[in-house]
């Protein structure tokens, strides 16, 4: 009866190895990113103004026709004013567009800011309800999407976006939807 | 007397000043009901413990306004519920359907409970009770083990 005695020592010796493999596991991940509801569908449908100009409006019919970034900031969020120099950095040195989704924001402020820290936005919408936001499942900005030129989410990075991330995560998946990006090399 | 009452109410009122602030306004005592209801069933995205009934994040905030706008444009729940889990996933639910992906989370105290009464139940039967003095005799020679 050796052998019942084996299996029964044995098993807590069991439970504490997978208990350091999910651990260990857990360790890895961060639990306060969410996965985005918004993966593989369009840019939800919108009509909001231009920041630089409140009379004009912007539609989801006026984003760009080829891979672009989605970049969610506003001047209250301070992890974005981290990011915003790598924004005006890649922006200069890449031919990728990244358009600003300026979110629940003061206007005058945010274009204080720009006219301050540069403008990497081909252009910036103004959501100041927060409508695209939630709309778009916005939880912690800064957050930047990566869309293709038919307007499908492919991608979404909650986080401050710096050299590492970009040419880690960023880059290389707008590569794979811009073939004419092939040559373009990581930044140093 | 007076000093105590005083001390009292200040006590209630710091409580009351606790809870969150805004008040709405509704047509009738079901739209308030399924209103609290339903923003004490959603999880904040932002602030991962709290209901959006409790947290005071702006995004909570957010979506307590749109959960009054939509019970009193006479949505079901089920409709807010899926309006929100569309836009933040399961994870907003504080009751999250049942998928496969979360069939452990559902199933696992189950199959833990089935184990034991199974196991007892083995482990019981083995046993024998002498009639006449009421001894319990284990037949089990594995389990008087410390007998050995």
């Amino acid at each position: 009866m050796a052998n019942k005695k084996i299996l029964i020592t044995s098993i807590p010796i069991v439970i504490f190895t997978a208990l350091v493999v999910v651990f260990w596991f857990s360790l890895g991940s961060d639990p306060t990113e969410l996965p985005s509801q918004r993966i593989g569908k369009q840019v939800p449908e919108f009509n909001l103004s231009n920041l630089h100009n409140p009379e004009e409006a912007f539609t989801h019919q006026d984003l760009p026709k080829k891979p672009f970034l989605l970049n969610v900031w506003a001047t209250w969020c301070v992890s974005c004013h981290v990011e915003h120099p790598y924004l005006v950095k890649f922006a200069n040195q890449y031919p990728i567009p990244i358009i600003g989704l300026n979110y629940k924001d003061v206007r005058v402020d945010a274009l204080e800011y720009l006219n301050k820290g540069g403008d990497p936005y081909l252009f910036s919408i103004a959501d100041e309800d927060g409508t695209l936001g939630i709309d778009l499942g916005v939880y912690g900005a800064p957050e930047t999407f990566i869309v293709d030129g038919d307007g499908v989410i492919h991608h979404r990075y909650v986080g401050v976006i710096d050299e590492r991330v970009w040419n880690t995560v960023i880059l290389p998946k707008v590569k794979e939807l811009d073939p004419s990006l092939v040559d373009v090399e990581a930044t140093q | 007397m007076k000093k105590f009452l005083l001390a009292i109410s200040l006590l209630l009122s710091a409580q009351l000043a606790e809870a969150v602030i805004e008040t709405y306004d509704f047509d009738n005592e079901e739209q308030e009901q399924l209103y609290y209801e339903i923003i004490s069933e959603l999880r904040c995205p932002k602030c991962q413990n709290q209901t959006i009934a409790d947290s005071d994040a702006s995004l909570s905030r957010d979506l307590r306004f749109i959960v009054q706008q939509k019970v009193k444009a006479g949505e079901t729940k089920g409709q807010i519920l899926n309006y929100m889990q569309e836009r933040y996933g399961d994870f907003v639910l504080y009751d999250p359907p049942l998928q496969p992906a979360n069939y452990i989370l559902w199933f696992s105290p189950l199959i833990i409970f089935l184990i034991i009464l199974v196991v007892v139940v083995i482990r019981v039967g083995r046993r024998t009770i002498d009639p006449e003095t009421g001894d319990v005799k284990m037949n089990d020679t594995h389990s008087n083990e410390k007998g050995e």
